[in-house]
């Protein structure tokens, strides 16, 4: 007969307040296999788990209820008392007194008999409960960082500089991201790209770093210390390790109208290119889509220019496999287009932008070099309207969430444009400003008192062109509601941040949670920020939601933190409560029947093929096995498996059904 | 109420500036919930003004039905007798015309037109085109009836006439 | 091709010229109008305005009387009756409205049928005919005027897109003419008060037909007997809140479509309009 120690803590007055604690010790002592039952006020105190463990040693016990608050909470707590008193951690559970029936019940006989059936079902449960083995695991120590923006670059860096090593893989031609696209940056107008580049070539040199740009993963398995990465690298057509980045094949490309990405559309390039002149790698990779040769068959002239043959024309896509232990997403985030905006012109109006087209003209190495031009003609617009919020805060567009930069960078624009256009007007139409930072609030007061912004609040409801200007219909809902009609030269909608394109398809291949507006999702929205639901893999920057730089940098070294600290380990310990299939003795080996129904109700892929051979070493059987490193405990294999074969250790059907028989049995 | 008065529905009006209130600050008034504001928004021309155009609808970011409430806002003038003068002439109309239907089941023009006048004592309004209407072949003299005319009695009497908002 | 037709009063009565237009080139395409028998009034802004019971009893009449006679889908050429039908079908998705409109009406009511605009019934079943059969190009620059009982609400009419709807510009472009990007495509021209705020009209209606005057346009397009006459019969009053008077005339599209297809301007009821069409 089984020997059970039960525990009943008063939780201060949390619990005894509404549970009669020492009825519900006195019952369960009388229970059969109960050999020692008391209730104290703290049993999370010292003296408490002192209780636990003379107890454990005097009436040699076999297994340890307490009835205290979540398991959540001090599991680990009572269980360390148990294995330091010499009893195996895993024969010690809890019954929730305190979240599961003093919190939410009134004090009454009923409540007290709650108590008393919650902790005689986990007596029932102790007394199957079998000793269980912490899981060890192997840690691979190099990092896997996906998108190389800011925050991609921060991570990289952070954990190269503890010593570890890193891939980094990057979509475009070049890391930089968003920030590269910047202008100057909020708070302190400091150049982006001055700020910026020195980090690009660092990434670039380190020599803990391998970079892998025009690159995208394909596929991501295993788990926690254990990935194994396959990355898909496009063909570039251009050898680099032959390449001089001397640019002669991008001036005699004679494909020159392609529209540029890194000028947001503003400007153009070539098929053979380089995205911008600070490029890391500064090396040309040819746009098949857009080149002749490629279209037509006919043309090679970069082949010809190239003074040392690193035109490699029959290029395939290659696809690597690296293996790493844990793995940092870094792929930001992308803004709405003008085209998403029946009201202001669906996109057809010219001098209608997008803050991060306005961003390319405001910046030195933009298509006009740092002068604010109109696009249809080149004029330089006396008056000029920002509109924010354009998208975002607006259910009916489908983005119900604030974009959180734009309140800031719409201060900035209109600053710069002050200060490059002297005899301008400027206007912005708002809902509420959003100047929650470090000297944020004083930027907009700025870019108000100083710099004579005109802020008017409310929204605008349309945009049309006339006579080569744009009408801005908006209102002054401080004055009532007084219609606005302001005929502007340009006009730039600060669009909402959106999830980057992709990002469903990219969360689905590495099985972390992304929420409805496809940004990925943190495990906690307070307490675990940079990780995901799937252990290993860490959040960095705008992918998780639209934020600044600041904001990101913070993220991203928060990141690479958590990968510093888990290859501190050589070996990961995880809780067992992990799925098993029996083992028989031969010639029945297993009840498993080899349906691999398993298999297929595993949302996690941890169950694998095991072949069971005979001594000569032919084949007896297939039978299921788990991977323990994968397996997540979450027991939808256990529903699926017909021959009752697979069970959760800790949560076996036979521990559950002795928790379910302890209260039909009353 | 969901409204978060950005204004879009009131940049967007085209009678915005002909309203006591704009559409934005009626719903503000709405909002407060108080009696008072009320009392201001059923006696405003605001809510007989609106067009039911619903540009503010196809708008506004938090998909608020405007000319609904409108609707609603309208009915209710009426029922508790809070009618800013401009109602008049618009309520003149839409009684001339649901009297017209009534009697033929369908739209009597230049009956529509008699009945509003009597109605308003405005005799001279329309009097310039009536007659090039008629050399163009756009009146009718007499009223085109509809044969099952019983029918139309029958909905009125079930639905207008039953909720007693008409006293003539 | 056979189709159900409700003509709505304004087509009997001040917009004949519509209605003409309509029938004409319905023939000319090949198309079969089947008249919904005794059909009633919709009850336009009307009853909207006065009673929510009546506003959907008038309309759900109509379908009735059309689901009684076997009819599948019904051309609506007037943009309110198209509006007051649709929004009805869509109300009375709800049981109870339903059955209390079933009860006033005593008639059965299905709600299944499909009701279309005139644009809609050109684009699905005029199209291929219209390319083939254009004998003089419509060779115009004009606006394309769709107001907004059209296309609003959208949730519910589902027709075009918002804010700069397309269809009619298409139809236009289809016959030689050119079509003019401007802003007040679906801005209201003041609609059901004409009769009882002209003053407001000849505001509104003047700032549409300002806007495409500007744009240098040789005509408004219209699809709606409220916006034509607003436009056409209220010019005088227009012109008086106006510096310089507007002369461009506002034509129905069936009635473009009908002079390119060489359809005579007296079968098309050019000859009603207020002011002259010379095109
Ligand atoms: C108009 C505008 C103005 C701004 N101004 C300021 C400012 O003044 N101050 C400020 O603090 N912040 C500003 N910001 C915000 C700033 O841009 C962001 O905080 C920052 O770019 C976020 O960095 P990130 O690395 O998270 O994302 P990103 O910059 O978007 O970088 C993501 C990177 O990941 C890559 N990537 C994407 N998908 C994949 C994939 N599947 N595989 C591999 N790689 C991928 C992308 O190519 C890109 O290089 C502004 C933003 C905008 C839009
Ligand atoms: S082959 Fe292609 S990339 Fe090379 S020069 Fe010609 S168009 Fe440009
Ligand atoms: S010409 Fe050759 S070496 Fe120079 S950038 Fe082009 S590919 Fe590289
Ligand atoms: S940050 Fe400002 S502009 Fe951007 S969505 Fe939020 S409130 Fe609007
Ligand atoms: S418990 Fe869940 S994760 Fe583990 S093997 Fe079964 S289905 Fe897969
Ligand atoms: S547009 Fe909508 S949310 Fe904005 S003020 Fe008007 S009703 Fe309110
Ligand atoms: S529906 Fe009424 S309130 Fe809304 S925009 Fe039209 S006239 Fe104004």
């Amino acid at each position: 007969m089984s020997k059970i120690g039960v525990f009943i803590c008063h939780c201060g007055e949390n619990i005894s307040a509404t549970v009669d604690v020492e009825r519900v010790a006195r019952e369960i002592g009388g229970m059969e296999g109960v050999a020692h039952a008391i209730d104290y006020k703290y049993m999370c105190s010292d003296p408490g788990q002192t209780f636990i463990k003379e107890a454990v040693k005097k009436y040699g016990l076999d297994g340890v209820v307490v009835g205290a608050c979540s398991p959540r909470m001090h599991e680990p707590t009572f269980r360390r008392a148990c294995a330091e008193a010499g009893l195996n951690p895993y024969l010690c559970e809890m019954a929730n007194l305190r979240e599961h029936c003093s919190w939410v019940h009134e004090k009454s006989e009923e409540t007290t008999e709650k108590a008393i059936d919650l902790v005689k079902m986990m007596v029932e449960k102790v007394k199957k409960n079998k000793p269980l083995d912490s899981i060890k695991v192997p840690v691979t120590k190099r990092a896997l960082v996906i998108g190389g923006g800011i925050a991609g670059i921060q991570a990289s860096l952070d954990i190269a500089n503890t010593g570890h090593k890193v891939i980094l893989v990057e979509r475009d031609p070049s890391i930089g991201g968003h920030m590269s696209q910047l202008s100057e940056t909020f708070p302190t107008l400091d150049c982006s790209q001055c700020i910026l580049t020195p980090r690009m070539v660092e990434v670039a040199q380190h020599p803990n770093i391998k970079l892998y740009t025009y690159a995208e993963l394909e596929s991501l398995e295993g788990f926690i210390g254990n990935f194994k990465a396959k990355i898909r690298l496009k063909a570039k057509s251009v050898n680099y390790s032959t390449c001089t980045g001397c640019g002669a094949c991008i001036q005699k490309c004679p494909v020159k109208k392609i529209p540029s990405e890194f000028n947001a559309g503003l400007g153009t390039r070539t098929a053979i290119y380089v995205p911008f002149p600070q490029a890391v790698p500064n090396k040309p990779v040819i746009d098949r889509v857009n080149c002749n040769y490629y279209k037509r068959g006919a043309c090679k002239i970069c082949e010809k220019t190239c003074q040392v043959g690193s035109i490699e024309w029959d290029k395939e896509d290659e696809i690597i496999t690296e293996e790493v232990g844990a793995v940092v997403l870094a792929t930001g985030f992308d803004v709405k287009g003008t085209d998403f905006f029946p009201e202001y012109g669906y996109g057809q109006y010219k001098d209608v932008l997008t803050g991060l087209q306005f961003e390319r003209l405001a910046s030195a190495s933009g298509p006009t070099f740092g002068e604010i031009r109109r696009p249809s003609d080149g004029a330089i617009p006396k008056k000029i309207v920002f509109i924010a919020c354009a998208g975002s805060r607006d259910p009916a567009k489908g983005i119900p969430y604030c974009s959180k930069i734009c309140c800031m960078y719409t201060a900035k624009h209109a600053m710069l444009y002050q200060h490059k256009v002297h005899d301008g007007e400027s206007t912005v139409f708002y809902m509420d400003i959003r100047a929650g930072g470090k000297n944020y609030e004083e930027f907009v007061r700025r870019a108000i008192e100083e710099d004579t912004v005109n802020y008017v609040r409310g929204r605008v409801a349309r945009v049309y062109e006339k006579n080569g200007k744009l009408i801005v219909k908006g209102v002054d809902t401080l004055l009532g509601g007084e219609q606005v009609e302001i005929e502007a030269d340009m006009v730039v909608l600060a669009t909402a941040g959106v999830a980057n394109c992709g990002s469903e398809q990219l969360a689905q291949k590495l099985h972390v949670s992304y929420d409805p507006y496809h940004f990925f999702a943190e495990a906690h929205p307070k307490l675990k920020p940079v990780e995901t639901n799937t252990a290993g893999i860490f959040l960095a920057g705008a992918c998780q939601a639209p934020k600044d730089i600041p904001e990101t940098v913070g993220m991203a070294s928060g990141a690479a933190v958590k990968v510093a600290a888990l290859f501190s380990n050589d070996e990961l310990v995880r809780e067992p409560v992990v799925a098993v299939v029996n083992r028989l003795a031969p010639p029945l080996y297993s009840t498993c029947v080899g349906c691999f129904m398993c298999e297929t109700a595993c949302p996690y892929n941890a169950i694998e093929h095991e072949e069971i051979k005979g001594r000569d070493g032919s084949l007896i059987r297939t039978i299921a096995r788990v991977n323990q490193g994968l397996c997540q405990g979450c027991g939808t294999c256990v529903a699926f498996c017909r021959s009752k074969s697979i069970d959760i250790q800790g949560y076996t059907n036979e521990q559950v059904y002795a928790e379910v028989m302890s209260l039909l049995n009353d | 109420m969901r409204c978060y008065q950005c204004g879009k529905c009131t940049a967007g009006c085209v009678l915005a500036s002909d309203m006591n209130y704009p559409p934005s600050y009626l719903m503000r008034l709405l909002q407060t919930g108080t009696r008072q504001n009320m009392d201001k928004v059923l006696a405003s021309n605001s809510i007989w003004l609106c067009l039911n155009c619903e540009n503010c609808l196809g708008r506004c970011p938090m998909e608020i039905d405007i000319p609904k409430m409108m609707d609603y806002l309208r009915t209710q003038a009426i029922k508790e007798n809070k009618l800013h003068p401009d109602s008049k002439p618009i309520i003149a109309f839409h009684r001339s015309f649901l009297d017209s239907v009534r009697n033929t089941g369908r739209l009597y023009e230049i009956g529509l037109v008699l009945s509003y006048k009597f109605r308003t004592f405005n005799f001279l309004q329309d009097l310039a085109i009536a007659p090039s209407m008629y050399l163009k072949g756009k009146l009718h003299l007499l009223p085109e009836k509809i044969k099952d005319r019983r029918s139309m009695k029958r909905i009125f009497a079930q639905t207008i006439e039953n909720a007693k908002t008409v006293n003539k | 091709m056979k189709i159900g037709f409700y003509p709505g009063c304004s087509l009997t009565g001040s917009s004949r010229e519509y209605n003409e237009s309509v029938v004409a080139l319905a023939k000319a395409l090949d198309i079969e109008l089947v008249e919904i028998k005794d059909w009633n009034c919709c009850g336009a802004t009307a009853a909207h305005v006065m009673n929510e019971e009546l506003s959907l009893s008038l309309p759900a009449r109509i379908m009735a009387m059309a689901e009684e006679q076997g009819l599948t889908e019904v051309v609506v050429p007037c943009a309110a009756c198209y509006n007051r039908l649709k929004v009805t079908q869509h109300e009375l998705e709800d049981e109870n409205k339903r059955t209390r409109v079933i009860e006033i009406l005593k008639l059965p009511y299905r709600g299944d049928l499909k009701i279309i605009n005139v644009l809609q019934m050109l684009e699905a079943y005029g199209a291929e005919n219209i390319k083939t059969r254009v004998t003089r190009p419509f060779a115009h620059k004009v606006a394309c005027y769709y107001g907004c009982l059209l296309v609003r609400p959208h949730s519910i009419l589902k027709f075009d897109r918002v804010e700069d709807p397309q269809s009619m510009d298409t139809l236009i472009k289809g016959i030689g003419g050119t079509t003019l990007d401007w802003a007040f495509k679906t801005e209201c021209c003041g609609a059901g008060f004409s009769v009882s705020r002209t003053d407001l009209v000849a505001k509104l209606s003047g700032n549409i037909l300002k806007d495409a005057a500007d744009r240098s346009a040789e005509a408004v397009i219209v699809a709606c007997p409220l916006c034509q006459s607003n436009l056409d019969m209220r010019r005088g009053a227009i012109n008086k809140t106006l510096k310089n008077p507007i002369d461009i005339p506002v034509i129905y599209i069936t009635q473009a479509i009908g002079l390119a297809l060489g359809i005579g301007a007296k079968e098309l009821g050019l000859k009603r309009h207020f002011v002259t069409v010379e095109l």
